[in-house]
């Protein structure tokens, strides 16, 4: 049914994302595709992989940006999947109820049984999460994992999605952001974490973590010193050998 | 946003297979058409050969088609699911009708009321689909519904006009309807546009990377070399350098030459106005064509941000 959970989900299961540690590796876009390409919403199609044009399927993409001007400008690596939406304007359009958000925990899926592959679910998302799997023709998304995080014989520190557990640099966290408690929460409240497009109005859950401001000095130029006029060892050679 | 030729074929066609059935059925109700078999088939027919051509073709923008009955399952929340509805329920009454006007030589008046509303519905429902995608500035507004059920209405007695010249049924009516719509179906276009031209964009690639107060965000590494299914879908933007010189393009021959030619034909008659009637016919089809294709081709989804648009 793609009505949305009334009222909404108690628990919201979701990441957070650090921009100031993520160093766009790309090893969390890897892993999805690697877990879920075998996974719940698996098989992720590879269109002529070895072919002039490869394309594919992907439900996590890295972008690298340069943000602000001169020496206030800095990389910002902004990872982009699911949001898992409050608001999920994706649910709602879609006419055959194959788009619903779990009751349980939040969680957005796809019921890849049901799609027609129309695509006006990933029209309507505004984060572009969601694309369409050429080959199975139904429409893929980040599934937060869901065949891993609830997998019971797995151990306890496995239970995360993929790509919370293959970050080298610790940028993604996972958790119940509706749990004010919770690791996750207090992170976001501690970082200031940031609702994305909060004004489009679609209450995501994902949460990013804006960069630290970073200690910067005015301009590199101070930092390459000339002997010191007053003396000391390099002082006397530098009178010594003169200009 | 990539313009499918499935969605420019089923939206075209259908909304004026949609117009013409309620055009034609209130035509039929007002006693302006005679409740004669031949009467009620020269528009019904085209009408229904017109939605069910258009819907067959909105099959072809589905990966998984033979699903397809799924749609009509959602109608409590989706726009979509809604207009699969509407489309298939208006045939009942409209077959009634036709059945009625065709075999026994009386136009049912709740068939012929309950056709006109279903095919106004219908393309409501279109045009909802359209108006509520927040993330598409351009369609998000509230005159898109609007302009699809005008265009809809204006190409219904356009091709009311043609067909009931060809049939030497009295296109009188019609055509004058169509001389009063035709401008203000176009004007209300023409606003559309300009207001979508104005709205200041929502969002900005900084705010997209979640670092909206540092300055301007440039792109210095894209995500994938390759391409992908979402690039394809929403990065269309080869329009918009052409955009100035399409609506005119559509202007002239969706509205300046439909009208000229209604006029012209009304005020000759015989075979000029058979001629008349078609030719406004196929310039209204190029017409909508271009404004259709324009439509999407034209329109930006904030996904571009993050692919080097500056703001949506």
């Amino acid at each position: 049914m793609t009505a949305l959970p009334d009222p909404p989900p108690a628990r919201r299961l979701g990441l957070v994302i650090d921009l100031d540690t993520c160093v766009g590796c790309q090893a969390c876009v890897v892993a999805c595709k690697e877990w879920n390409g075998g996974g719940h919403p698996g098989p992720l199609a590879d269109l002529e992989p070895y072919g002039s044009r490869p394309a594919g399927t992907w439900l996590n993409r890295v972008h690298g940006f340069e943000v602000g001007e001169g020496a206030a400008g800095r990389t910002v690596y902004f990872p982009r999947s699911c949001l898992h939406c409050e608001n999920a304007l994706c649910v709602t359009v879609c006419p055959t109820g194959a788009s619903f958000k779990r009751a349980e925990d939040g969680i957005v899926l796809v019921d890849e049984a049901k799609c027609i592959g129309c695509g006006l679910c990933a029209w309507a998302c505004p984060y572009g999460a969601r694309e369409l799997d050429p080959a199975s023709g139904v429409m893929k998304k980040c599934t937060l994992c869901v065949d891993r995080i609830g997998d019971e014989r797995l151990p306890a520190e496995d239970r995360v999605p993929a790509c919370v557990a293959a970050c080298p640099a610790r940028a993604r966290h996972f958790g119940d952001l509706g749990d004010p408690e919770s690791a996750v929460a207090r992170l976001v409240a501690e970082r200031g974490g940031v609702e994305l497009l909060a004004e489009l109005g679609y209450r995501p859950t994902n949460r990013y973590l804006p960069p630290r401001p970073g200690r910067r000095l005015a301009a590199d130029g101070d930092r390459l010193e000339d002997a010191p006029a007053e003396g000391g060892f390099l002082g006397w050679l530098d009178r010594l050998l003169g200009d | 946003m990539r313009p499918a030729p499935s969605l420019l074929l089923f939206t075209t066609l259908s909304g004026a297979g949609y117009g013409l059935l309620a055009v034609w059925a209130l035509l039929g109700l007002a006693a302006v058409l005679p409740a004669e078999p031949r009467a009620g088939l020269v528009g019904l027919g085209p009408a229904l050969v017109a939605i069910a051509a258009g819907l067959f073709a909105s099959r072809f923008h589905l990966a998984r088609p033979e699903r397809a009955w799924r749609a009509f399952t959602q109608w409590r929340t989706s726009w979509l699911s809604r207009e699969a509805v509407a489309a298939v329920a208006t045939f009942a009454p409209a077959l009634a009708l036709a059945a009625g006007w065709s075999l026994e030589s009386r136009i049912p008046a709740a068939a012929a009321l309950l056709a006109a509303a279903g095919a106004a519905l219908t393309v409501l429902c279109t045009g909802q689909i359209y108006a509520t995608l927040v993330p598409i500035p351009r369609w998000h507004q509230p005159l898109t519904t609007p302009v699809f059920l005008a265009l809809a209405l204006a190409s219904g007695l356009v091709l009311a006009f043609a067909l009931a010249a060809a049939s030497g049924l009295d296109p009188g009516l019609p055509g004058l309807l169509a001389l009063a719509v035709l401008p203000l179906v176009w004007g209300l276009k023409v606003l559309w546009w300009r207001l979508g031209d104005r709205a200041p964009p929502r969002v900005t690639a900084a705010a997209a990377i979640g670092v909206p107060d540092r300055g301007p965000a440039r792109p210095i590494e894209p995500a994938h070399t390759a391409g992908s299914w979402l690039l394809d879908e929403t990065g269309f933007r080869v329009a918009r350098r052409h955009a100035a010189k399409l609506r005119r393009l559509a202007l002239l021959f969706g509205g300046a030459s439909p009208w000229s030619l209604v006029a012209v034909g009304l005020a000759t008659g015989g075979g000029a106005r058979i001629v008349c009637g078609l030719a406004a016919v196929l310039s209204l089809a190029l017409g909508l064509a271009i404004e259709r294709w324009l439509f999407f081709a034209e329109a930006k989804h904030t996904a571009a941000v993050w692919y080097g648009e500056r703001a949506v």
